[in-house]
């Protein structure tokens, strides 16, 4: 679950992290009074879920609180990615003499919480990493003892930083780890941290994810933030598609029928588990198929569930067929997703054998899966037949359509 | 041979009263498996299949001989059955728990580390070596295993449970059949990746050749490049890289826990490029991976 940059930076200042001047404001009027509140020239940021927003124009300079309002009006009304931003943050302009780039994360790899640092922040981490590899610090440490100062001091001091600076950092990222392991955050980083021009070292942008899958753990800091329990902050506001289909897969607990993904292709999918998903997509793809959506059906969905999924697949306008497609199943009965499938493309108004332009899910209970489709003409293939070659089939049948 | 597990291996399943598990412990007794009972707390002196519930693993452990535990219980308390597991001298957990917060994978897995202890999963199906014991809700019922797990001359190595079945149905069909097949599980921090099981298949006489499939997200495939530099394995891998379509979406999570791209190193191509750089054989089709094994076995 990602934060706002005004949500992460009320988490770094409950940590004790230094901060610049910030107001959260809605309206340009809001705008203007925290300008003036700020006294001096303002940055206006948009407040959006998306990177690169100086590039398309949600960052803005203003020297009055009146041009802090032209900003915000501007800024509010402008998408970024597909977003729109929940508000501004107007904040007090400062000159900066030094950027830093800080970061804690997990490492796969290692298996280990990973601080990153570098003295070059304030642009793409991974291009300092590629072309300057001095440049950044990679310290790992655990999360099973108790955070250290020293861990964060080796960071900052692994790319040359000394001095009174030295000491100024090594509090902001060990106040930063010690959030990302008490908040179980995935990401907690801030970029840049900014010396100023009187000494001080403050962070000027942050940027936090929590786990999702650990979120009900801290439902204490999502309330003072106002995030609500049912915002899922994903790269991309759902669809309605994608709304109605989370709605079928949460309206019954029997298995998995759902996680959907709209794509403006033609060949509706129900596909699944989570890695037969993604290989089955791709299958589709590389044979020339234009899929509609995403999906994952897993687990032992009731024939009624399966049945709305695919009636609300089935009713997307664009939508001209569907495949049905799972990798070899251990515990999904094959007959349950037959009958489901049947009974959603009949309910939705379609004539089975037309509409599916494929059925491939070897498994248990599939010879009496098997004869349901037989006894309504749906095309389908056993094991023998591999994915990739049941996903050419679904496209083919689905450009020689009625 | 096999690896992790044999025919003699004895087991017990943690959360064994739970649907699924219920489910886990009868197609791994209809397999053949040697599974000892299993444990959920109060509910000692119950049965499962004729097999004793216990409150604790140490009831167990304390009077005979417990070489791994399946771990099948609710996220909010998996961390807490790990180590459990760990500290009544288990030295191999298999856990299938999936949704359990990254922080206490890391913290357990440490720990396992210190102990002596190897941990597959979370978020898992299992391990099985065919015809001999499964450890695991890993190829469903004891028919379906015994049809698309014939044993044989290829390791298996996946991050989905799924896909571990659907390649090990191919190998079988294609005649080469399966050694030992592992699902290492879909999370951004496992506790066995490709390289650290490796050296296991390596010194494995009946494994011939290796068949991993792998996803967008993590690193574990560069270490398994690495792996490949550093120890002169010579015994053919064929890797197949899902979610191609991925790499256009940055920040989308699609599957697996783990399954995001967040760099550029988490893009299929870049890991493709880089697995081939080692010598390793990527399968353009999921369906080419039994070819291209015999291809480099020789027949």
């Amino acid at each position: 679950m990602r934060f706002y940059e005004f949500e992460s930076k009320q988490i770094l200042a409950k940590a004790g992290i230094p901060l610049p001047k910030s107001h959260f404001c809605k309206t340009p009027d809001q705008a203007a009074a925290a300008a003036f509140e700020v006294g001096g020239p303002v940055v206006i940021k948009s407040q959006v879920l998306s990177g690169g927003r100086m590039k398309a124009g949600g960052v803005k300079f203003a020297d009055s609180p009146g041009e802090a309002a032209e900003h915000a009006r501007a800024i509010l009304a402008l998408p970024i990615s597909n977003l729109m931003p929940v508000g501004v943050l107007v904040e007090e302009k400062r000159a900066i003499a030094q950027e830093y780039y800080a970061a804690v994360t997990w490492d796969g790899r290692a298996k280990k919480a990973v601080i990153i640092f570098s003295d070059m922040g304030g642009i793409d981490i991974e291009e300092v990493a590629e072309k300057h590899p001095e440049h950044i610090s990679r310290t790992h440490f655990s999360a099973s003892r108790p955070f250290s100062d020293y861990i964060a001091k080796n960071a900052v001091a692994g790319v040359g930083v000394t001095g009174n600076d030295l000491n100024a950092l090594t509090r902001i990222v060990a106040g930063l780890a010690r959030v990302f392991l008490e908040r179980d955050m995935t990401l907690a980083e801030i970029n840049p941290i900014g010396k100023l021009e009187d000494g001080s070292i403050i962070a000027l942008d942050a940027h936090m994810d929590m786990e999702s899958e650990a979120a009900r753990q801290h439902l204490d800091l999502l309330k003072e933030l106002g995030v609500g329990p049912e915002e899922k902050r994903q790269a991309r506001p759902p669809t309605q598609f994608e709304i109605d289909a989370e709605r079928v897969d949460s309206a019954d607990t029997r298995g998995v029928a759902g996680n959907l993904t709209e794509f403006d292709g033609n060949l509706g999918l129900i596909i699944g588990a989570g890695g037969g998903s993604l290989t089955l997509f791709d299958a589709v793809r590389a044979a020339g198929g234009k899929p509609a959506n995403y999906c994952e059906i897993g687990g032992n969905p009731s024939v009624s569930k399966a049945a709305n999924l695919t009636k609300l697949i089935c009713a997307q306008p664009g939508v001209e067929k569907i495949a049905v497609m799972m990798n070899v199943v251990s515990n999904t009965r094959v007959d349950i997703v037959a009958r489901g499938v049947v009974k959603g493309c009949i309910e939705a108004g379609f004539d089975p054998a037309e509409k599916i332009a494929i059925f491939r899910i070897p498994g248990s209970w599939e010879d009496e899966g098997f004869a349901i489709l037989k006894k309504y003409g749906v095309p389908y293939v056993d094991r023998s037949v591999s994915m990739d070659e049941a996903a050419r089939m679904a496209v083919e049948n689905t450009k020689k359509k009625a | 041979m096999s690896i992790l597990v044999d025919k003699d291996t004895t087991f017990i399943i943690q959360g064994i009263t739970g649907r699924e598990a219920v489910t886990m412990a009868r197609e791994c007794l209809d397999y053949g498996a040697k599974l000892l009972g299993g444990v959920t707390p109060g509910r000692k002196g119950r049965e499962v299949h004729g097999l004793p519930v216990e409150d604790n693993v140490l009831a167990f452990t304390s009077r005979t001989r417990v070489d791994a535990a399946v771990v099948s219980v609710p996220p909010g308390f998996a961390a807490d059955a790990v180590l459990e597991a760990i500290d009544a001298g288990i030295k191999l957990i298999v856990c299938v728990t999936e949704r359990i917060p990254r922080k206490q994978v890391a913290q357990f897995v440490e720990y396992a580390a210190e102990k002596g202890t190897r941990i597959i999963g979370p978020n898992c199906l299992g391990v099985i070596s065919p015809g001999k014991t499964r450890v695991g809700g890993i190829g469903g019922a004891a028919e379906s295993t015994r049809r698309a797990f014939k044993p044989g001359r290829i390791g298996v190595m996946s991050r989905s449970g799924g896909m571990t079945v659907e390649i090990a149905n191919s190998l079988s069909e294609a005649g080469l059949g399966v050694s030992t097949a592992v699902s290492i599980g879909g999370d951004a921090i496992i506790g066995s990746t490709y390289a650290e099981l490796m050296p296991l298949f390596d010194a494995d006489p009946e494994t011939e050749g290796i068949a991993i499939y792998s996803e967008p997200g993590g690193r574990a495939e560069y270490e398994l490049a690495d792996y490949m530099a550093r120890s002169g394995s010579k015994k053919p891998i064929v890797a197949f890289m899902a979610g191609r379509f991925m790499d256009e979406m940055p920040g989308m999570r699609f599957g697996h826990a783990g399954t995001i791209v967040e760099g550029r190193a988490d893009t299929t191509a870049s890991k493709i490029a880089n697995l081939t750089a080692a010598g390793i054989i990527v399968a353009e089709k999921i369906g080419d991976i039994p070819r291209l094994l015999s291809e480099r076995l020789g027949k």
